[in-house]
């Protein structure tokens, strides 16, 4: 490591903030590059799954809201990918290398959806898992995506609501309805645990070297069982884990999830990747002639 | 041609100060203008917003205080020691003094 590298590394460590201008090693700059565009990356093929839902949403107020959400979602990765096109990668690049294949996204968005019952489930758990990460990536050592996570923090409030709020809904309906909420619960808590990630120490985390992240592994995922568990008990629900107790510590125990299956969803392996992957390229081709048009008007 | 960045400044409510927001790429100042609406202003989220080309953005990053000039600031004082002397010396306590503290 150059002198110029130690100097860098020793100031991000003590909480200094890098600017996009900034010089930066390399090797941040990668990894950094590499992680906002996954998150970009995520926040684009994560409205899919709901996406299918618009047209048989119940009502017109879950319509509107569910259209508000993806909408939402959307200009989430407009504004990440804003700041990793400022760390050198165009847009376009990535969107190449998402329908080809080569980019990874969250592994909760590589899986189907099966009923109103997931839509819930979803915009309740899965944005509450997603939140726990996006607010420690308030103190990233990147001040632009810092203030990013900002902006999207504040829009995320109503997802969490918004999923809760249906679920609650089917649990006080009919039975089937409250099978509904049910079977979604027993289909996304495998997904749903491996979200934040194998439990890699933070002092052997690179992300966490760089303070890219602050935030270990573990730590997200106890937190998300801490906040969540116990409000899907009292709805009088049951999570499909016979290992999962609260420790005297305060600590939660559970079955380890199965790591290499993990590995297999985020490299394009998932039950539903393919068929996203592919319908992201079909609406890339799509749209081509609109941007062609809007920048030869432009020109 | 290309599309350029645009800064986006927001003024979240009357009476505020114009804050940078984040940016857009846009082929042009219309599209920028529309790209904006819809990503800082669409939850009634902003009051007003401003549009610049980054190109138009002059940025000064440094400051040289070749002269030490930090008498302009409060931490350029320190009248702790020099207080506590004056007043040892005048044989005043702040405490004894008609509204003293
Ligand atoms: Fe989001
Ligand atoms: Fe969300």
């Amino acid at each position: 490591m150059d002198g110029r590298t130690e100097e860098f590394l020793a100031n991000v460590q003590s909480g200094g903030l890098v600017e996009a201008g900034d010089w930066m090693p390399d090797e941040y700059r990668a990894r950094l590059t590499k992680f906002v565009e996954m998150h970009a990356n995520s926040e684009l093929m994560g409205v899919l799954p709901e996406r299918d839902w618009i047209l048989r949403a119940p009502t017109l107020q879950r319509k509107l809201a569910l259209t508000a959400k993806i909408q939402d979602e959307a200009g989430h990765a407009q504004l990440l990918y804003r700041v990793v096109e400022d760390l050198g990668k165009p847009r376009e690049a990535c969107l190449d290398d998402l329908i080809a294949g080569r980019a990874k996204f969250h592994n909760v968005f590589h899986y189907p959806t099966k009923s109103w019952g997931d839509v819930g489930v979803i915009a309740w758990l899965v944005d509450a898992a997603a939140i726990i990460s996006q607010k420690a990536l308030l103190k990233c050592s990147y001040a632009p995506y810092a203030r990013i996570m900002r902006k999207i923090c504040w829009e995320e409030s109503f997802h969490i609501l918004h999923g809760r709020d249906i679920v609650l809904t089917l649990v006080t309906g009919t039975e089937g309805q409250r099978e509904l909420v049910q079977e979604a619960l027993d289909r996304w808590w495998k997904p749903l645990m491996m979200f934040h990630g194998n439990p890699i120490p933070a002092e052997d985390d690179p992300m966490v070297h760089w303070r890219i992240k602050s935030q270990a592994n573990e730590e997200a995922r106890q937190q998300f069982l801490e906040g969540y568990v116990p409000e899907v008990w009292e709805l009088g629900l049951t999570l499909p884990d016979p290992e999962l107790r609260r420790r005297e510590d305060g600590t939660w125990e559970y079955t380890e999830p199965d790591w290499d299956e993990l590995r297999a969803v985020v490299t394009g392996h998932g039950p539903a990747s393919e068929e996203r992957i592919a319908f992201r390229r079909l609406s890339r081709e799509d749209v081509d002639w609109v941007s062609r048009t809007v920048l030869a008007e432009a020109a | 041609m290309t599309s350029r960045v645009f800064e986006v400044f927001r003024r979240e409510r009357a009476g505020a100060p114009m804050q940078h927001a984040g940016s857009v790429v846009a082929p042009d100042a219309r599209f920028a203008e529309i790209y904006a609406r819809e990503q800082y202003g669409r939850r009634g989220e902003s009051e007003a917003l401003w549009l610049v080309p980054r190109e138009a953005v002059g940025e000064i990053d440094e400051f040289v205080d070749e002269f030490d000039l930090k008498y302009r600031r409060v931490d350029g004082y320190s009248i702790k020691e020099r207080l506590r002397e004056a007043r040892a010396r005048a044989g005043t306590s702040l405490r004894d003094l008609p509204g003293g503290r």
